[in-house]
């Protein structure tokens, strides 16, 4: 048997002119196998070298080869770029026949070599798609299992920017009774997918087949599909899903509820059918993803819900016993909202609630909201109103009716590798909704959608009561005008400390090289060094700073010991914002918090990142004129009385710039920092 | 390109490990087997990640068959190479079991040895690889007086002369060169049926996979020709004629099968390799040329003391002449149910109530067409309210339908070229399996 020699390290002339000689061999193994080690010994210089004459011999030879033969150079011919349309039309039309080939792995990597041949020629491409229908239908029905779910990946990938493609084949899509849990997710991920007017109830009397699966992942997939189709046919979903309650299953009723909540979101119109869904409910819910799912349902919805305050009571009296912090904070949020609307019936347990949280509760982050809203309270209903009215969706909103085409450029690249096998079913879907009423409401809600909105209320908190306070910083007053669009911060995607490292440093240099006036033509980062005077966060203990943090979603890094001088905290978040016509987007934040301990250094200014050469100057600039702001004048003569000015150094870099995020960031940190320092005081 | 391979038993037992490019340590094995185990449930993700390692795997016959490879591998070329892989042991083995691969480590490392070099596959195809392989199969079968008795296949009361053991096709392909084993072959067809029926008795799904299967324990055969039914028609136009049409909607062939006669007079012309091949993959989707096999009639009550009572009346719809075996219905009853009676129309059945599962396992061991057979159900649950009815069902049947083809598909004539010595070495074997058949109540 034929084997190749991999073994020698420098590429020696001779033998890498023999292997070129070999590739017209007559054996097709041999071919094959001069191909990949040449493919081995010229990794170094991009691998072997692919041109018009081997190109055209090895697609003339492909016939010859075996399936691993022919993947093998399908794969090595896409790095080749014919040199004129006729020569790429040539190549398509060659490789026509491999394209419906009823070995997988040949139709995939055929499908790959089309895609990128055609990435100038879009509609090429979406026609190759086509051709390909059925072979992949034949694989999804292929006898592995492990095939039919490599070929479900790759389908949904097809459908972004295809989507009507399978439409009239739903049928293959649904669930086979003995077929593994992750195939059935899939699939279903497929069918919402696939609705339109015509199947819709057929999907739908499939789905809800699914729904009472003994596999309780099974069943919470199908109920969740059932609400994907919801943001499209609200009203036949939403009589399933309330069908579904009169079960009394605590897996199908959590599922439920969650999905509504998602569901309610999108589709405001939906709220009464969900209010007269959730009497009754609670006691069936066991799980703290459920319940939380009630309990922000009860502070949206809590004046249309009669029961509301008596389902309370009773998450309030078992408070003691509540394991879990995320359903503590969101009963927190949702006793102050209900407050606001029905305040006779509710005063007397938020005020057992708060007790508890204040006095007891020894988790930092509950203890700290309750803090808040207590604090909030003896500012006034009208402050308390404000803060926390929180975000609606809009009820404009309307019906959603299917998802716009993504050009195939988006993810030729992943194609026919292991990446969409790799993404965990939840998560394939978010990132390729783009429609704007998408951006806050991220289709993994789970834990996103309840992350970004606590987030926005207490950001909004922060600075209103700041501002109530009378010692708002003028800086922050000034950017917070400034900051029109609606700023959301988050934890996820974490980034690990690696990373950080990697990210920080990378800018790092940047920076250096900008001073030795070498500066790179870098786009889409900007970095920002700011003075915060006055805090004395220095003082202040890790664990408080990084729950104050933790409570608007920036996340802590690292830190020194406090009273250590130099004092350094590294945190990052990632913006997310919506301004209501643009494409939305987020932004990465890594910065440095810089203690010195030395007192009224001169605040230097602000170096931004390079844009072609257009410095994002002074953000803050009015903080720095001397006596261009009177508040600010005042307030800095004020704190050098009192003997106790202290700045703190920040430093930021994002990624890609966005500079009314970075604003609006600098201003929600600056707002923390002096809410810690004066709570500490 | 791969990496490393191994196989583990479903215990995590090594049984086999081979390291092609020495890019990881060997405790990789460790790392995979731990993922797997950490994870709920008994399916495992087919792609999982180490860092930059990726682990790729297929289950076949209880034994996990792993490749670990990087991240811009095609899936479809090592999942396929997997399974191929599989078969290919099986052929040489003669049967894909975790003591069948433990006795004959030897074999499949030799296996190895061919056909995978540097991470690279180099050729799978038996005709190639029967030249390299030396090392004989151990059968971990121990001789037993049970296959030598009246033993049908799939249990069919035929004579033995007429019919090979079930278990003559698995045996090691190589053993006919030098025991002077029979020179056999077999062509099997078998059907995979998917159905939905609606409640109300409408067909809702019908779809079936088929395929055509040759094994081949010929040294010396160089053609064999496969006519199939003269009016086998391909796609929905070509509908002709009355009667005894077959017709399915896409059909696929192995590449070395010669087409030249396939378009005049249906027959397919090709040289089998030795080993286990599939000459033809065919599918037929949202019709069923016959009556679905099996209908349901249900009545589902709830009694006056609070039981849940289910009356199922259950019909066999294939000709006479046919039958069903080792049907087995599973009916998922509301939560909560703690014990069950039961009315079974024949003694030869039984049903019991499985907790775990929550469903009512129906057995019957053979059900001949165009018959009926009825079952009482009456299942105590505790707090047993309108709604729960709702989780009753739906109907899930496995079965297998020896000698049939739903699609109606059949073989004419098998012939072999140069004519073979001796009679009786050409079997063909009908089967079709519910992949999945439900009856929605």
């Amino acid at each position: 048997m034929s084997s190749a020699l991999f073994s020698f390290t420098l590429p020696d002339a001779a033998v890498v002119n023999e292997l070129y000689t070999l590739l017209r061999d007559p054996d097709p193994v041999v071919m094959v196998n001069c191909l990949r080690a040449l493919e081995e010994i010229l990794k170094e210089e991009g691998g072997v070298a692919i041109n018009k004459p081997i190109t055209h011999h090895l697609l003339n030879r492909l016939k010859e080869c075996d399936v691993w033969g022919q993947c093998e150079v399908l794969r090595i011919l896409q790095r080749y770029r014919p040199q004129t349309e006729d020569e790429l039309f040539d190549i398509l039309s060659l490789l026509d026949a491999s394209l419906v080939s009823p070995h997988p792995p040949i139709m995939a990597a055929t499908l790959s070599l089309f895609l990128g041949l055609c990435s100038a020629l879009p509609a090429v491409g979406l026609a190759a798609l086509e051709r390909v229908r059925a072979p992949l239908l034949t694989a999804c029905g292929s006898p592995s299992r492990e095939m039919r779910l490599t070929t479900l990946c790759h389908i949904q990938l097809l459908l972004r920017s295809l989507p009507g493609l399978m439409g009239a084949h739903y049928k293959r899509f649904f669930c086979g009774y003995a077929e593994p849990a992750y195939i059935k997710q899939r699939k279903m991920q497929v069918l919402v997918e696939l609705v339109n007017d015509d199947n819709v109830a057929m999907i739908l009397d499939e789905l809800r087949g699914y729904c009472t699966d003994v596999n309780t992942d099974t069943a919470q997939a199908a109920i969740s599909a059932i609400g994907g189709i919801g943001q499209s046919y609200s009203d036949r979903c939403l009589e399933i899903l309330t069908g579904l309650l009169g079960l009394k299953q605590e897996h199908i009723t959590s599922a439920v509820v969650q999905t509504m909540r998602d569901l309610v979101w999108v589709c405001p119109q939906c709220s009464d059918t969900v209010c007269e869904a959730l009497e009754g409910c609670e006691d069936t819910l066991l799980d703290s993803q459920g319940r939380q799912a009630l309990l922000w349902l009860l502070a949206v919805y809590g004046e249309r819900v009669s029961s509301a305050p008596y389902t309370l009571e009773v998450f309030i009296d078992g408070v003691r016993s509540e394991t879990s912090v995320g359903v503590k904070m969101e009963l927190l949020t949702t006793t102050m909202r209900l407050f606001l609307c029905r305040p006779a019936e509710t005063q007397d347990m938020l005020g057992r609630l708060l007790h508890y949280c204040i006095e007891e509760e020894t988790d930092m982050c509950v203890c700290d909201q309750g803090l808040l809203y207590y604090r909030l309270l003896h500012h006034g209903i009208e402050d308390t109103q404000k803060v926390l009215q929180g975000r609606r969706s809009d009820p404009s909103l309307g019906v959603l009716i299917g998802r716009p085409a993504e050009p195939v450029s988006q993810w030729a690249c992943s194609f026919n590798t292991l990446d969409p096998l790799k993404q965990g079913p939840a998560e394939t879907e978010p990132h390729s909704r783009g429609s704007p009423e998408h951006v806050t409401f991220d289709s993994k809600p789970n834990t996103d959608l309840s992350e970004t909105l606590d987030c926005s209320q207490i950001v909004k908190l922060h600075s209103a009561s700041d501002r109530a306070r009378g010692c708002s910083d003028s800086s922050a007053e000034g950017l917070a005008s400034s900051v029109a669009p609606p700023l959301s911060l988050s934890l996820t995607p974490v980034l690990s400390p690696e990373e950080f490292e990697r990210l920080w440093l990378q800018r790092q240099d940047l920076h250096t090289e900008q001073d030795a006036e070498k500066r790179e033509e870098e786009q889409d980062c900007a970095c920002l060094v700011e003075h915060i005077r006055g805090p004395a966060i220095a003082h202040c203990s890790p664990q408080s700073l990084q729950a104050a943090m933790q409570l608007v979603n920036i996340q802590t890094l690292a830190f020194t010991p406090p009273h250590t001088l130099p004092w350094r905290v590294y945190l990052f978040t990632h913006t997310q914002h919506t301004h209501s016509g643009y494409a939305p987007h987020s932004t990465l934040i890594v910065g440095e918090l810089l203690y010195t301990g030395e007192a009224n250094q001169r605040v230097r200014l602000v170096k931004t990142g390079s844009d072609d050469g257009d410095l994002v100057e002074g953000s803050i600039e009015e903080h720095v004129k001397e006596g261009g702001d009177p508040t600010s004048a005042g307030l800095r003569e004020s704190a050098r009385e009192n003997g106790e000015e202290e700045e703190v150094k920040v430093t930021l870099k994002q990624q890609p710039r966005d500079d009314s995020a970075l604003k609006g960031f600098l201003s929600i940190l600056t707002t923390v920092l002096h809410t810690l320092s004066s709570e500490r005081a | 390109m791969i990496s490393q391979l191994f196989i583990l038993s479903s215990k995590g037992d090594n049984l086999i490990y081979k390291d092609f490019r020495g890019e990881a340590g060997s405790d990789v094995i460790n790392v995979f087997y731990e993922k797997v185990m950490a994870l709920p449930g008994d399916q495992p993700p087919v792609v999982m990640n180490h860092g930059d390692l990726h682990f790729v795997h297929v289950r076949q016959g209880g034994l996990y068959w792993v490749a670990t490879t990087t991240v811009d591998s095609s899936p479809f070329s090592i999942i396929e190479f997997l399974n191929r892989l599989a078969s290919l042991v099986k052929d040489y083995c003669g049967a894909l079991t975790e003591k069948a691969v433990q006795m004959n480590f030897a074999l499949i490392y030799e296996l190895l040895d061919e056909v995978v070099d540097y991470g690279y596959v180099q050729s799978m195809s038996s005709d190639v690889l029967k030249n390299f392989i030396q090392t004989e199969a151990v059968s971990p079968r121990p001789f037993s007086l049970f296959q030598l008795s009246n033993v049908g296949l799939f249990g069919a009361e035929t004579q033995q002369s007429k019919v090979a053991p079930s278990s003559a096709a698995s045996r090691p392909i190589q053993s006919s060169r030098e025991q002077g084993g029979k020179s056999e072959i077999f062509v099997d067809v078998i059907e995979r049926m998917s159905v939905v029926i609606g409640s109300n008795g409408v067909l809702m799904k019908a779809d079936v996979e088929g395929e055509i299967k040759v094994k081949c324990y010929m040294p010396n055969c160089s053609e064999m020709r496969i006519g199939l039914n003269e009016e086998f028609s391909i796609g929905k136009s070509q509908l002709r004629g009355y009667g005894a049409a077959v017709r399915v909607d896409e059909v696929s062939f192995h590449q070395a099968v010669k087409l030249d006669e396939f378009d005049s007079s249906r027959i397919l012309r090709l040289s089998p390799s030795q080993g286990e091949q599939t000459v033809m993959q065919y599918q037929l989707s949202d019709v069923l040329p016959s009556a679905p096999p099996f209908r349901l009639f249900p009545t589902i009550e709830r009694d006056s003391g609070g039981k849940l009572l289910m009356y199922l009346k259950l019909r066999c719809d294939l000709p006479p002449k046919s039958a069903a075996i080792n049907l087995c219905a599973s009916i998922p009853v509301p939560k909560g149910s703690v014990s069950m009676s039961l009315e079974l129309s024949s003694p030869d059945q039984s049903a019991e109530l499985k907790l775990q599962s929550r469903s009512i396992e129906w057995t019957i061991p053979r059900f001949p067409g165009g018959t009926q057979l009825s079952a009482l159900f009456k299942v105590e649950v505790p707090g047993l309210s309108p709604s729960s009815l709702m989780e009753v069902g739906p109907m899930v049947l496995n079965f297998e339908l020896p000698k049939l083809t739903v699609s109606g598909l059949q073989v004419r004539f098998l012939r072999l070229s140069p004519v073979q010595p001796g009679p009786a070495q050409r079997w063909v074997r009908y089967v079709t399996h519910s992949d999945s058949y439900i009856l929605r109540i």
